[in-house]
């Protein structure tokens, strides 16, 4: 076998690498930037596999993919059959193989990864998951259960919602998931750009659900619309998934000047509300100086949105190190090679404008590493008298966001932590009879592997309940 | 798709639309509003719920056309349909015994009023009613307002329909009089006119409640995009308000976050034809 052979020759092959679109290119439209393996480039890829018995990388893996079974099952060019394994744990994996943080999880744990050659199960999944989009007809068809007579709410359709859909229809649950916005997807629609995962992948998932017979409703505002005692009246079970939408303010002066937004309203009015093409009236500032705080996947999805916008100068302000740094490798690589400029080790200060109300510019505090915090990385403190000024005409934060308290202030006997995120317990279950939750509401912000993680965990527990209960909650 | 069933005008550029959004009618609060999109490329716009009829399924919005978006909104027929409708939004206005109540409506601000002095007057406040606008023809809802208000005061800047002037003269006469003199203030209108108003009542210390109409887009408190500053507070119109303490209100900061897009918006009507043009140029003036 050839495995053998490069064992004992002490070579491991050499990771594969990405094609990307060219990079002078790409930092002028929003076309995706990974092109995705070649056949045959997968399969060699997929051949480099120890098909270790321990299987580390499963463990990685929040939702236990049989990673070696399916990158087997490329390496012997039987892409069905991986798509088939893939599928029955990753219900999303077209989306994963795109926005997971895999040098964290998968590829994190490969035994190659010591040698910095872990396999790229992140670029084989998306491979498989796209392979599978191409050929619906070589896809054993889904069979659905008789109808169990039971009724699901889901509120939100980001990854967890999607998830939890998918799965309680898979197991004959009449299932309507309710959406604020007029679009699905959450996140994976109004946050991540068309540039890493194009719209139609999100589309094509959501009609998936649809051929499922899972009905989603947009323009229903949960807590406004209607009410989660309604909806539990309503429901046999209520799955609230409603992710992390609020955005942290800086708390700094400036913050309110015309041309400072938070990474929400900027990608939101970019890729939910399509403000980068001609057609569509949603506007954007395009300025040539954008400033954007923070060190994360929001942030590098930000700035490297206003390189597109024509940004001249594009940058990321962190008050750690690039070692620090939450956001994926890859789009940080990404980043860089589009020419967005680092400047680490500096804290925004206050954001300065002109007499117009226009932000003009930023006043920073330079920093440097101190001891570690309670979050085990290390605290970042101001070298003293090291203030300086970097010009920009839009200042984006991207420091984080919070739970959005816009449901769950009107379900006040709703469990939540300190934070306003909802408590669970491991499957998902509220303090409420029948009411679920999962995903960024109850994590904080997370990943949607995570996410999808626990729409699975709970469908499985609304399962498990609906078939224990007779009847609705009584309210 | 959200089905328009009546469309008058009711001022030069102003539409009443009734439109079928039966899960809103049954549960909206004066006070509150929606987001609507005209059609797949439009713009997510917040629009006050004017009334509502449970019944018939049916919400009311009155619409100014003052840009592109607002003039596809209100050339929808009946019978065609808005894209997405989301609501209701914001907090419901907080109606109380107050006594007299002043309710104050510049321009269009005057629809935005009318649920909310109804609200009200039912609740069983005097509710004396100013109202004002450029000419007579920009006068709104003066006889729907008049069914429950103690009195309707009309104020025209060319005198062409009640009085001369602006509503603060009006209001000022009404607090000079003992007998009159409101305990609570509400004003709805273009942003002098509220400021002129709260600077009017605040040495008087009246409560004056001001309804705000930021920028928004997803109007659930996800972006931040309508941030207003009230008192030391910064706070998110879509959910803490509309409606906010005017006394606190930082009226210049409203002013100019309004004034964000306004070259955008330049651009798009330079690309509209001549005649919708003048007619929103005309109402913007
Ligand atoms: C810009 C950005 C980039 C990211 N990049 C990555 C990445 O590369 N990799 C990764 O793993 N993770 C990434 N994340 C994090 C990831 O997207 C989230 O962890 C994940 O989407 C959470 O999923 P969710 O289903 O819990 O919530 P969301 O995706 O936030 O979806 C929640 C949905 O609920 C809707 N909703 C909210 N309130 C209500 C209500 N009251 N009624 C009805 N509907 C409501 C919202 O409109 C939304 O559609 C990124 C996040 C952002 C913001
Ligand atoms: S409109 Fe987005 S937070 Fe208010």
């Amino acid at each position: 076998m050839k495995n053998n052979l490069q064992r004992e020759n002490g070579r491991w092959g050499q990771r594969v690498l990405m094609p990307e679109q060219d990079h002078h290119l790409r930092c002028r439209n929003f076309d995706e930037v990974n092109l995705g393996l070649s056949e045959e480039a997968a399969i060699a890829e997929a051949r480099r596999c120890l098909q270790c018995k321990s299987a580390p990388c499963i463990a990685g893996c929040p939702v236990a993919v049989d990673i070696p079974a399916f990158i087997a099952a490329v390496a012997g060019t039987r892409m069905a059959e991986a798509a088939r394994i893939l599928l029955a744990d990753n219900t999303l994996p077209a989306i994963c193989g795109r926005v997971c943080p895999q040098e964290e999880q998968c590829e994190g744990l490969c035994v190659l990864d010591r040698k910095g050659q872990a396999i790229a199960v992140g670029y084989l999944e998306r491979f498989v998951a796209d392979w599978a989009l191409r050929h619906p007809e070589q896809l054993a068809p889904t069979v659905i259960p008789k109808a169990s007579g039971k009724k699901v709410a889901v509120v939100g359709s980001g990854p967890a919602g999607l998830t939890v859909a998918g799965e309680l229809a898979r197991m004959g649950h009449e299932v309507i998931i309710y959406e604020a916005l007029h679009d699905t997807g959450g996140v994976l629609r109004y946050g991540i750009p068309e540039f890493r995962l194009p719209k139609e992948i999100v589309d094509i998932e959501v009609a998936r659900l649809a051929q499922l017979g899972v009905c989603i409703e947009c323009n229903v505002v949960v807590g406004k619309t209607i009410t989660l005692p309604k909806m539990r009246n309503e429901h046999d079970a209520v799955f609230i998934a409603n992710g992390a939408g609020l955005p942290t303010m800086l708390n700094i002066p400036g913050e309110n000047l015309k041309g400072v937004f938070s990474a929400n309203e900027y990608l939101t009015r970019v890729n939910l509300m399509g403000a980068w093409r001609q057609d569509h009236a949603t506007p954007i500032p395009r300025s040539r100086q954008v400033v954007v705080i923070g060190g994360g996947n929001t942030a590098m999805d930000a700035v490297r949105t206003a390189r597109r916008l024509g940004a001249a100068r594009a940058v990321i302000l962190y008050r750690r190190s690039e070692a620090e740094m939450p956001a994926r490798i890859e789009e940080i690589k990404h980043a860089k090679e589009e020419g967005v400029e680092f400047v680490m080790l500096t804290a925004p200060l206050e954001i300065l404008g002109d007499n117009q109300g226009w932000v003009n510019g930023l006043r920073c505090q330079a920093m440097r590493l101190g001891e570690p915090d309670t979050s085990g990385r290390r605290r970042p403190v101001p070298v003293e008298g090291k203030v300086f000024e970097l010009e920009a005409q839009v200042v984006v934060n991207a420091v984080g966001t919070g739970a959005n308290p816009l449901l769950t202030a009107t379900a006040p006997e709703l469990g939540l932590n300190r934070w306003g995120n909802i408590e669970v317990d491991t499957t998902g279950q509220t303090n409420l009879a029948g009411v679920f939750a999962g995903g960024d509401i109850v994590r904080g912000g997370a990943t949607v592997i995570l996410a999808m993680g626990d729409g699975k965990r709970a469908a499985g527990a609304i399962d498990t309940y609906l078939q224990r209960c007779k009847g609705r909650p009584l309210m | 798709m959200f089905e328009i069933i009546e469309n008058t005008i009711l001022a030069p550029n102003v539409h009443r639309l009734v439109v079928r959004a039966p899960r809103i009618a049954r549960v909206r609060q004066p006070g509150q509003f929606v987001i609507v999109r005209a059609d797949v490329h439009g713009e997510r716009i917040p629009l006050t719920i004017g009334d509502a009829d449970m019944a018939a399924g049916t919400i009311t919005l009155f619409v100014q056309a003052v840009g592109t978006s607002t003039l596809q909104i209100v050339h929808t027929p009946v019978g065609g349909a808005l894209q997405d409708v989301a609501g209701p939004l914001g907090s419901a206005t907080e109606i109380e015994q107050w006594g007299r109540v002043a309710c104050v409506g510049g321009g269009l601000g005057t629809a935005v009023l009318y649920p909310l002095a109804k609200a009200l007057a039912e609740a069983g406040n005097e509710v004396t009613t100013i109202i004002g606008g450029r000419s007579a023809p920009y006068i709104l809802l003066e006889d729907e307002l008049q069914a429950f208000s103690r009195k309707v005061i009309v104020t025209t800047e060319d005198g062409s329909h009640g009085r001369q002037g602006f509503v603060t003269a009006a209001l000022q006469e009404l607090m000079e009089d003992p007998r009159r003199c409101p305990a609570v203030v509400f004003a709805v209108g273009p942003v002098p006119m509220m400021r002129a108003v709260c600077e009017l009542t605040r040495p008087e210390r009246i409560r004056t409640i001001v309804s705000l109409n930021p920028i928004m887009i997803d109007g659930t408190g996800m972006c931040g995009g309508c941030r207003v500053r009230v008192g030391e507070e910064t706070k998110f119109a879509c959910v803490d308000g509309p409606e906010f303490d005017g006394h606190l209100v930082d009226f210049k900061l409203l002013t100019d976050r309004l004034s964000m897009y306004r070259e955008e918006e330049c651009r798009m009507l330079s690309q509209l034809p001549e005649e919708l043009r003048n007619q929103i140029v005309t109402v913007r003036r």
